[in-house]
């Protein structure tokens, strides 16, 4: 008998993620892994986490990562990448990170065209802290800061990142993605390959939106958090490739 | 070696390159535009790289990632900016990387001037951000001592795995002066360890991780511990000073950075004058000079001049310690913006002589 | 005959791999690991196909597939 589907070589053998049980910080991490794993890419690979949950993993896998400021993992990444261009910088990001605090490096290092591969972890709240509201907070979504839930009028409405950087001239392949259920993993695994596959081809930037679930504090089950993906979240947030210039 | 008719922004901005920086990101404030304007023609010419920031943040920031890779890196700033840069030096010095951050300041609060000033001090020796680290801090009286404390200041920074703050001003940034520029490092044999910075990932020992939170309070008080070890070793070691006619001085002044070199013409008018006055001159503000002021003459000295470009004053505090608190302390200050006068010091100490 | 493994401690109880499994034969089960999450198994190894999908949705790779 063989082995046709067993864990990646970055992530630790002994212990186990610790986010919750159904977090997608975890499907995220593993497929970044798999990439890794398949070019053959795990020595040269530095990931650039944010703070918040998403940097939780650097406890968990094996290779050289740098947690960066709140918001700026692509300023750090855009250097990292222009001083070693050998190294395959991936700047791993959660929503309150990427679109809120770091708007400006996320949205600067887009538009410079940086050859780097950034992976957005969009579960529509501050996860770290509590399940405060954030920019891709869904419309009527009740928060612990937006308790009566998300009004347009009050909060503005949520920022769709993957369409909004599609715009730009410089990035090369930019789509959304969803992690709630195999078909979609399977979708996102390719999106995150090919955007590893471009940088190490020196081809530019790419952004990957991941859907994801928060169960905890969605205070829904994972198998419940997925049906709110498939029912309310894509309904916002449709999936695709927004841009792909290869 | 050949010397040059250059100005302090650009002296300071060549001998980073000399010293070894390879990279540097900024934003445009004034008075420090000649740094990112010279670098970013300068440093391509070197293999190496410029990035002019979308922010101060976002700059200290690319700072950090790429001097975890080992290449020497530099920002520089003004006040307001550097303010904005604190929190990305709090992750410079809590990861224990080298870097060389330079603030040619202004005065302040906010806006403030773009005169000369030292409304920074505080801002720079004690409490660059939240968290109770400090940098190495340096501030240079002249153009010369500027480069050669920016060339020093890379092989510090990575002596000590630290950022090194060098604090100047207006004044020096903008003034053109002949400074005989220091030899071009090579690059390559300046690389620093490969035991701390990131490498290639060969096996679970050669993985690199940048973290600087702490989930215990017992493990940050390591790292904490190690680093007022650092401080103690930098106290005991690094002190830097310039004791000007001191030997048989009898009226003492002290100063650092630009009010230090008006301070040192007020000395030359006392002794032109007939009085025999001394100028201690600190050269790093972080270890501050202790050491220099122990060799005062407690028993014939009981009063010390403090000059300073800071209302209210913020330099005259490290005085009072090092001297512990024995003297009178006279400031001779003006606000940050506004130059201190070589007559103004020399009437001052002639009054109340 | 193809199966799956599920690795005890990674489990996190989280049940996706449940309602992925075209076959229905992946419950949460009533043994419990160290951190006291319950732990899937694979109630019917012989109907299994090896599709893989469980293995896909686990967010934390504690399903290991065999063919």
């Amino acid at each position: 008998m063989e082995k046709i589907y067993e864990r990646p070589s970055f992530t630790s053998p002994a212990i186990g993620m610790g986010f919750c049980p159904g977090c997608s910080h975890s499907t995220a991490h593993k497929l970044m892994a798999q990439a890794l794993d398949k070019y053959g890419l795990r020595d040269k690979a530095v990931l650039i986490y944010p703070v918040g949950c998403g940097g939780l993993g650097k406890d968990w896998v094996r290779l050289n990562n740098i947690v960066a400021l709140h918001g700026r993992a692509a300023a750090v990444g855009t250097a990292i990448k222009k001083c070693n261009p050998e190294n395959i910088v991936i700047s791993y990001q959660g929503d309150g990170d990427l679109a809120a605090i770091g708007m400006a490096e996320t949205m600067h290092a887009a538009n410079r065209g940086e050859n780097l591969t950034v992976i957005f972890i969009n579960n529509t709240n501050f996860g770290m802290t509590g399940g405060q509201m954030a920019p891709t907070t869904l419309l009527g979504q009740r928060t612990t800061t937006s308790p009566d839930g998300r009004d347009i009028e009050r909060h503005g409405a949520p920022f769709k990142m993957a369409e909004l950087i599609a715009e730009l001239d410089a990035p090369k392949f930019v789509g959304r993605f969803a992690l709630h259920d195999a078909k979609n993993v399977i979708k996102a695994q390719a999106a995150i390959d090919k955007a590893i596959r471009m940088q190490v081809e020196g081809k530019g930037y790419s952004f990957v939106e991941l859907i994801s679930l928060c169960p905890t504090n969605w205070k829904l089950n994972p198998v419940d958090s997925a049906k709110r993906v498939e029912k309310e979240i894509l309904k916002e947030y449709p999936l695709g490739i927004f841009k792909d210039f290869e | 070696m050949s010397k040059e008719f250059i100005k302090g922004n650009e002296a300071m901005a060549e001998a980073a390159v000399r010293g070894g920086c390879r990279f540097f990101a900024g934003y445009p404030i004034t008075p420090q535009n000649d740094i990112p304007e010279y670098l970013s023609k300068r440093l391509f010419e070197v293999g190496g790289t410029f990035i002019q920031g979308e922010s101060e943040i976002a700059s200290i920031n690319m700072v950090y990632g790429v001097a975890a890779t080992g290449v020497r890196s530099m920002t520089s700033s003004s006040s307001p900016g550097l303010a904005l840069k604190s929190e990305g030096i709090s992750f410079i010095a809590g990861s224990r990387i080298p870097a060389v951050i330079i603030n040619v300041a202004r005065g302040g609060p906010a806006l403030g001037t773009i005169q000369g000033a030292q409304q920074d001090y505080f801002a720079s020796a004690k409490a660059i951000a939240p968290g109770g680290f400090r940098c190495f801090v340096v501030s240079p009286s002249t153009v010369q001592e500027a480069a050669d404390l920016v060339y020093e200041a890379f092989e510090i920074a990575d002596k000590y795995r630290t950022p090194v703050y060098v604090l100047t001003d207006g004044v020096i940034g903008n003034m053109m002066e002949i400074v005989e520029l220091p030899p071009m490092r090579d690059p390559e044999e300046m690389l620093s360890s490969d035991a701390w910075r990131i490498t290639k990932y060969n096996d679970d020992s050669s993985a690199r991780q940048f973290s600087t939170y702490r989930p215990t309070g017992e493990m940050l008080t390591v790292d904490n511990i190690a680093m007022a070890e650092l401080y103690e070793e930098w106290q005991e070691k690094e002190q830097r000073w310039e004791a000007f006619m001191m030997e048989d001085a009898e009226v003492v002044l002290t100063a650092y950075g630009s009010a230090g070199r008006i301070a040192k013409s007020a000395v030359k008018e006392l002794r032109a004058q007939g009085i025999k006055a001394g100028l201690i001159r600190p050269i790093t503000l972080f270890p501050f000079p202790n050491k220099a002021y122990e060799n005062i003459n407690y028993d014939k000295i009981d009063k010390i001049f403090v000059v300073e470009m800071s209302i209210p004053p913020q330099f005259v505090y490290d005085v009072e310690l090092a001297t512990k608190s024995q003297l009178d302390y006279i400031n001779i200050n003006t606000s940050g913006g506004v130059i201190v006068e070589t007559e103004s010091i020399v009437d001052k100490v002639k009054e109340s002589m | 005959m193809p199966k799956i493994e599920v690795n005890k401690e990674f489990c996190k109880s989280c049940g996706l791999c449940t309602v992925q499994c075209p076959k229905k034969i992946i419950k949460i089960g009533s043994e419990v690991n160290s951190k006291g999450y319950n732990i899937a198994e694979q109630t019917d190894e012989s109907q299994c196909t090896g599709c893989k999908l469980c293995a896909i949705v686990c967010p934390d790779t504690a399903i290991t597939v065999y063919k």
